[in-house]
């Protein structure tokens, strides 16, 4: 029996006018007089006709809404209706909660035949046409995920409105497990690698991203042997061995470099300045778990991890960036015995928001790229309903616009975590599963989505990309599961190891784990499932999301499973962890799958990677004879540098009730690029988070790019208040095209940087991700083939720990009077500047594909020597409360960095500086190392002591006045108005 | 002399509710002694109400707002406390429901009026100024005011909702006026100057950002109170801390939202 309840709202509804406005500014040709909204619940069930008004009443408040059952809605007379639910399998939040409604108000539970599935109806009326119907539904719809459904007025009213569709999943009898016969010829291997195991009806199951010489590899070891391998066990070695998993570009020997990158730059520089740093060395736990830990005082530690969603936020931008967030959520979840996330951190790399050009995945142009301004939306939805959700505070964040993020964007989501460093008396770091633990997996259940996502975001999206890939989180059974394990379990002692269902979903999790005590046997068969059917191989690496993996001692099972039953968390016993050195899983009684541990996670083939140096040479914009006044302004105006409040605005970052610092500072609300919190609510004690990317510099040098995100990340967070010598770092790296040579070249220049700049600092890394194949391969609104990969981008994240929170600084000018300092040097540094990107936009250059890009050459330098000497000394004036106002100065240069401290100090500044520069490198250069402050002028003389030895100049002061002026020599060069400027950085985003 | 009593708070938790923690760090702060307890734990003994003079029904985002904010949660109150619920709203008790909490005690049937989605249809975070109405200081026919809001005229406080929009339909809100059960509306005070922003966040009804209930007792308010405990919560933290050091005198530690937790406590200690 299958029944339809319509929720509509019957006062004026905010969604609807909303959505009224979004619609006319669609290119349609008609015009939409008015938008009506409802919610829809299809029901499957045997439920009386009292009981469905019992549910009716129950999902109505009857102040402001109406329900009808099994029958039309009598909305207003409208033109078109459309209706929005979800394809088969995808995750439904919504329906969940129903649900749960359903079987608390009737005390009855759901069957395995019961179900509810949720839509959305939209009904449009004025002066439409079918087409401009057609553009409204596209606008409301991801057909990847959803599906819409589109009736006439009279086809709604004849047929007794939407009907009663469903998403029920019908999966066709599963297959048995098959094996797959390795001894075939190479092209053969190559195939099996690149698209995947063949089914019997001739299709693949999608791309294993195995190469030749690893399927080798696996063909010697099952011959030795003896029998050929199941498909669980393909599939389990191709994503443990995935790049995403084993970030095999990263580990491999690249030319002279033996131990590969990660090793002998990346772990060598922390392991060198934890040595120099000796007493001091902060460091806890690095690289070796899901995140990475520093101490934050005698009692807790905080952990940091940021993760990419790449892939996924390309053909599905909220699910993408959604399951981003509370994926690297669970990486705080799974650090240790657990850590409590206590902040989020975010930062999107889209094309321009303004390129409207379409893209297509096939030649024959059917499968439409999303456009950048609606990745920009969804991306934003997304990281909105996860952490907001989740009740984690967003406390910093970036957007970062280039051509090259059109074909894939760059989804960055973080999470800080908090721990005790000791629960019931042992070292929460430490965690071993021991043989005879249960394993058990608590969260949501596995069905098909997901699939493939490891080995998906290892290779390049092209028409072949599965759509299964795609998932959407559900931020309230994580939630409720993470409050279960971190605030009740961890306590208790109810488990000795716990780890994440990510990438590789249990194959992974439980392979990793096994390693901790030896080995594992799984019964597939008790894995709890969404919906019937599911063959064992995607059962074992689905990607299913909001699951973790634990060891439950036998002993503690019982009182295990009573806390999560009710806190209403499904925890499954799947298995046993053993001593066994061999990963087995059964199903039905057999051994389907059954090989070594030391082949699982050894037996990956050492391969040597070559690089190729390719030196470029960028032309060079003319510079002579402009307004540089209105260049000010322009630059403000421009999106990798105008405000992103309407994202800020819109990410809870209070709760938990530790802000400090805020992501919108002064009266202006600009954005800062560094938050402070306290996350232990009785210490003083902050933590500051911030993050730096510079991927122009690639262009030119990848060196100098790792240099300057690096300095970055340093300065800003040494502006806010940091102790210069006590900042840990985060690299996450987003490469392209990385079985080129000449990327590999750029990748090992990258990885040299790493190394030297760190160990100057003394700022080690303490996690690190990388994500090597961004690159598109698609056709251009002609049919022709194109190639869009993304610039070598590395996000810098750091962390500090500030021993007063309140002592930390903003950005805002803040009184009349004070003292305008800039500290540090400026040279002629606009190569890959955001001026440069200016003026080459400006004489109409670059854009996708462009080869002559205007870039220019000199990037920024880092003189490390010189900058710490710098910071320290300006740590200290911080420290005895000189410093009023601080901003480091970053993207768009000295011009930039003073208008918007105007900006959020509402006030002006004349500013008078000596330079031989000219008067475009001195205001817009992007040379490091560059701080600006203000200070009080009572502590001029105490605050230019402690800056003695250092490069400063007294540039100016802040004024009451309307403008920034700018005078270098003695010459004006620029007079900016504040109120104009605020205008030109509130532009861009101003109507989003 | 009169002995000081300590009330004890329960503060629910659960099902995606999520300021629980702070929310009694806040109660703790002003003197009260708090406990977080699950929904389903009080489900199981509800008789442990008689134990607690004050309920707080914390901010959050329970049942991810699916079907309604605050919808299910509510429900499910409904469906298995709703005779426990009354008697001890009928004992000399005190209520809060703040922001996800409020949209739950509307939605219970607790506090009148509905909270719908903000104008903007987005979650919007950022500081309101309240202005506190004469409901909050007097009740009529002699009553004494809400003991929630004694003393407090004005007060800056974040707000973080998607649905937050305060309603109520003619009859209710001419009873509300009557009553003098609007505790307090948004205005254009301190930080709506600073940030130049509008006085009205989210398109509420009459600027109506809570309600009271049960003779001024059960308070209900978008506004997060455990927010602005702290004087470094406030947005112009940084400008004030600087303008009380050039004069010499110590930054204060706490913020305006802490006297509402004070006022709580004070209600059980006259």
């Amino acid at each position: 029996m299958r029944a339809r309840i319509d929720i509509i709202p019957t006062i004026e509804d905010a969604r609807a006018l909303v959505k009224k406005k979004q619609f006319s500014a669609l290119d349609i040709s008609g015009r939409v007089e008015s938008v009506f909204v409802y919610d829809s619940y299809v029901i499957d069930g045997r439920f009386s006709k009292a009981e469905l008004v019992r549910i009716a009443r129950a999902l109505t408040n009857p102040l402001i809404e109406e329900a009808y059952i099994n029958t039309t809605v009598q909305g207003p007379r409208f033109s078109y209706a459309i209706e929005i639910g979800f394809l088969p399998g995808v995750t439904d939040n919504v329906a969940t909660t129903v649900q749960g409604t359903i079987e608390d108000t009737l005390k009855k539970k759901f069957s395995a035949k019961d179900a509810v599935y949720t839509s959305r109806v939209y009904l449009i009326s004025g002066k439409v046409s079918p087409s401009d119907v057609k553009v409204i539904a596209d606008s409301l719809y991801n057909a990847l995920i959803e599906r819409a459904h589109i009736k006439t007025y009279k086809a709604y009213i004849q047929e007794g409105g939407m009907g009663k569709e469903s998403a029920e999943v019908r999966l066709p009898k599963k297959k048995a497990v098959t094996a797959i016969d390795l001894a075939v010829s190479d092209s053969a291997l190559v195939e099996l690698g690149s698209k995947g195991i063949r089914d019997s009806d001739g299709t693949f199951r999608g791309p294993l991203s195995l190469d030749l010489l690893s399927l080798q590899a696996i063909r010697k070891y099952f011959t030795d042997i003896g029998r050929k391998p199941n498909d669980i066990e393909l599939e389990t070695i191709a994503q443990t061995w995935s790049e995403h998993c084993k970030h095999t570009i990263f580990a491999s020997e690249i030319d002279e470099v033996k131990d590969g990158i990660y090793k002998t730059y990346i772990r060598a520089a922390t392991e060198r300045i934890r040595k120099e740093k000796g007493k001091n060395d902060f460091c806890v736990s690095v690289f070796t778990d899901n995140a990475g830990a520093i101490a934050f005082d005698e009692n807790y530690l905080v952990t940091h991890k940021v993760e990419t969603h790449n892939s996924p936020s390309a053909l599905d931008p909220y699910g993408g960036a959604i399951t981003g967030i509370v994926g690297v959520n669970r990486d705080a979840m799974g650090f240790g015995l657990g850590a409590k996330p206590v902040a989020n951190v975010y930062g999107f790399c889209v094309g321009n928001p303004t390129d409207t050009r379409p893209l297509f995945r096939d030649s024959k142009m059917t499968q439409k790229m999303i456009l950048p301004k609606r990745i920009l939306e969804g991306v934003v939805a997304g990281v909105n309903s996860g952490g907001n959700c989740s009740g984690i505070p967003t406390v910093q964040g970036f957007v970062n616009f280039d051509d090259s993020y059109r074909g894939k964007p760059l989804v960055f989501a973080g999470t800080i975590g908090l721990i005790p460093r000791k629960i019931r008396g042992k070292l929460s770091h430490e965690k071993s599963a021991r043989p005879g633990d249960y394993i058990v997996m608590v969260g949501n259940r596995v069905g098909q989505d997901g699939i493939h996502g490891a080995t998906f975001s290892s290779a390049t999206l092209d028409t072949h990309s599965p759509a299964t890939a795609v998932q959407i989180g559900d931020p309230i059974t994580q939630k409720k599961m993470s409050d279960a394990i971190i605030k009740e379990a961890r306590g208790r002692g109810l488990y000795t190891s716990i780890t994440d269902d990510g990438a590789g979903g249990l194959s992974s999790s439980v392979a990793e784990m096994a390693r901790e005590s030896g080995g594992c046997r799984v019964n597939i068969d008790t894995v709890p499932l969404k919906y019937p059917n599911l063959e064992a191989w995607k059962i074992w690496i689905s990607e299913s999301q909001e699951r973790m993996t634990l060891a439950v001692p036998k002993a503690k099972w019982k009182e295990f499973f009573a806390l999560m039953k009710s806190r209403d968390v499904e925890a499954t016993v799947i298995g046993e962890f053993t001593s066994s050195g061999r990963c087995v899983v059964t199903e039905g009684g057999k051994n389907i799958m059954d090989i070594s541990l030391d082949f699982l996670h050894g037996g990956f083939p050492k391969r040597k990677l070559v690089t190729e140096e390719s030196p470029k040479i960028f032309s060079e914009p003319i510079r002579a004879k402009r307004n540089l006044s209105k260049d000010v302004e322009t630059m403000l105006a421009r999106p990798n540098i105008a405000s992103f409040k309407f994202i800020s605005e819109q990410y809870d970052h209070e709760v938990q009730m530790g802000s400090v610092l805020k992501p919108l500072q002064g009266r202006g609300k600009v954005n800062a690029d560094v938050g402070v919190f306290r996350p232990v609510l009785d210490s003083n004690k902050g933590v500051l988070a911030t993050s730096a990317l510079t991927p122009r510099y690639s262009l030119v040098d990848t060196y100098a790019m790792i240099a300057a995100s690096i300095d970055t990340a340093i300065r800003q967070a040494v502006a806010a208040g940091a102790d210069p010598d006590a900042i840990a770092i985060l690299d996450n790296f987003c490469w392209c095209d990385s079985n080129n040579p000449i990327r590999l070249a750029e990748l090992k220049h990258a990885g040299e940087a790493c190394y030297d700049i760190a160990v100057a600092y003394g700022t080690p890394f303490i996690s690190g991700k990388d994500s090597m194949f961004n690159d598109f391969k698609g056709y251009d609104e002609k049919g022709n083939a194109i190639a869009i990969s993304v610039l070598p981008t590395v996000l810098v994240s750091a962390i500090s720990v500030l021993p007063d929170a309140t002592k930390a600084v903003s950005l805002d000018l803040k009184f009349a009077g004070d003292l305008v300092y800039m500290l540090g040097e400026t040279n002629d540094e606009l190569g890959g500047s955001e001026y440069f990107s200016m003026l080459a936009r400006n004489a109409k250059h670059g854009g996708l594909g462009g080869k002559k890009e205007i870039v220019g050459n000199a990037v920024p330098k880092v003189d490390t020597e010189k900058n710490k000497k710098l910071y320290r000394a300006l740590h200290s004036a911080i420290k005895g409360g000189l410093v009023a106002t601080s901003m480091s100065v970053g993207k768009g240069g000295l011009a930039v960095t003073l208008a918007k401290m105007a900006i959020a100090g509402g006030l002006g500044a004349d500013i008078s500086l000596k330079s031989d520069l000219t008067a475009d490198a001195v205001l817009f250069s992007e040379s490091q190392g560059r701080i600006v402050v203000a200070v009080d002028p009572k502590k001029r003389a105490l605050f230019e002591k402690k800056m003695k030895g250092t490069v400063f100049q007294l540039i100016g002061n802040v004024t009451k006045g309307a403008n920034l002026n700018m005078k270098i020599n003695g010459k004006s060069v620029a007079k900016i108005s504040i109120v104009q400027a605020e205008k030109a950085y509130a532009s861009p985003f101003k109507n989003y | 002399m009169k002995k000081k009593t300590i009330p004890r708070v329960i503060v629910l938790s659960g099902y995606g509710l999520n300021c629980e923690e702070e929310t009694k760090f806040a109660f703790e702060l002003a003197g009260a002694k708090a406990d977080i307890v699950h929904l389903n734990d009080l489900i199981a003994k509800p008789k442990m109400l008689a134990r607690y003079q004050i309920m707080a029904v914390p901010g959050g985002f329970s049942y991810g707002d699916d079907t309604g904010s605050g919808k299910a949660f509510a429900n499910k109150m409904k469906n298995h406390l709703s005779k426990e619920l009354a008697a001890f709203v009928a004992r000399d008790t005190l209520v809060i429901g703040i922001c996800n909490g409020f949209q739950i005690l509307t939605n219970a049937g607790l506090l009148p009026g509905a909270l719908v989605y903000n104008k903007q249809a987005r979650y919007i975070d950022r500081f309101v100024d309240l202005k506190v109405e004469k409901g909050g200081a007097n009740l009529p026919a002699g009553k004494a005011g809400s003991p929630w809001l004694v003393g407090i005229k004005n007060l800056s406080l974040p707000i973080a909702h998607g649905e937050g929009k305060f309603y109520a339909d003619a009859k209710t809100l001419a009873a509300l006026k009557k009553g003098s059960l609007i505790p307090f509306v948004y205005t254009r005070g301190e930080m709506c100057e600073y940030q130049h922003m509008d006085a009205n966040p989210n398109g509420a009804l009459g600027n109506i950002a809570g309600v009271l209930g049960g003779e001024g007792r059960i308070l209900g308010m978008m506004p997060h109170p455990e927010r602005a405990v702290f004087f470094h919560h406030l947005p112009n933290f940084p400008y004030l801390k600087e303008k009380y050091l050039r004069a010499g005198k110590t930054v204060p530690k706490y913020g305006p939202g802490l006297q509402i937790f004070k006022n709580a406590v004070q209600y059980f200690s006259r």
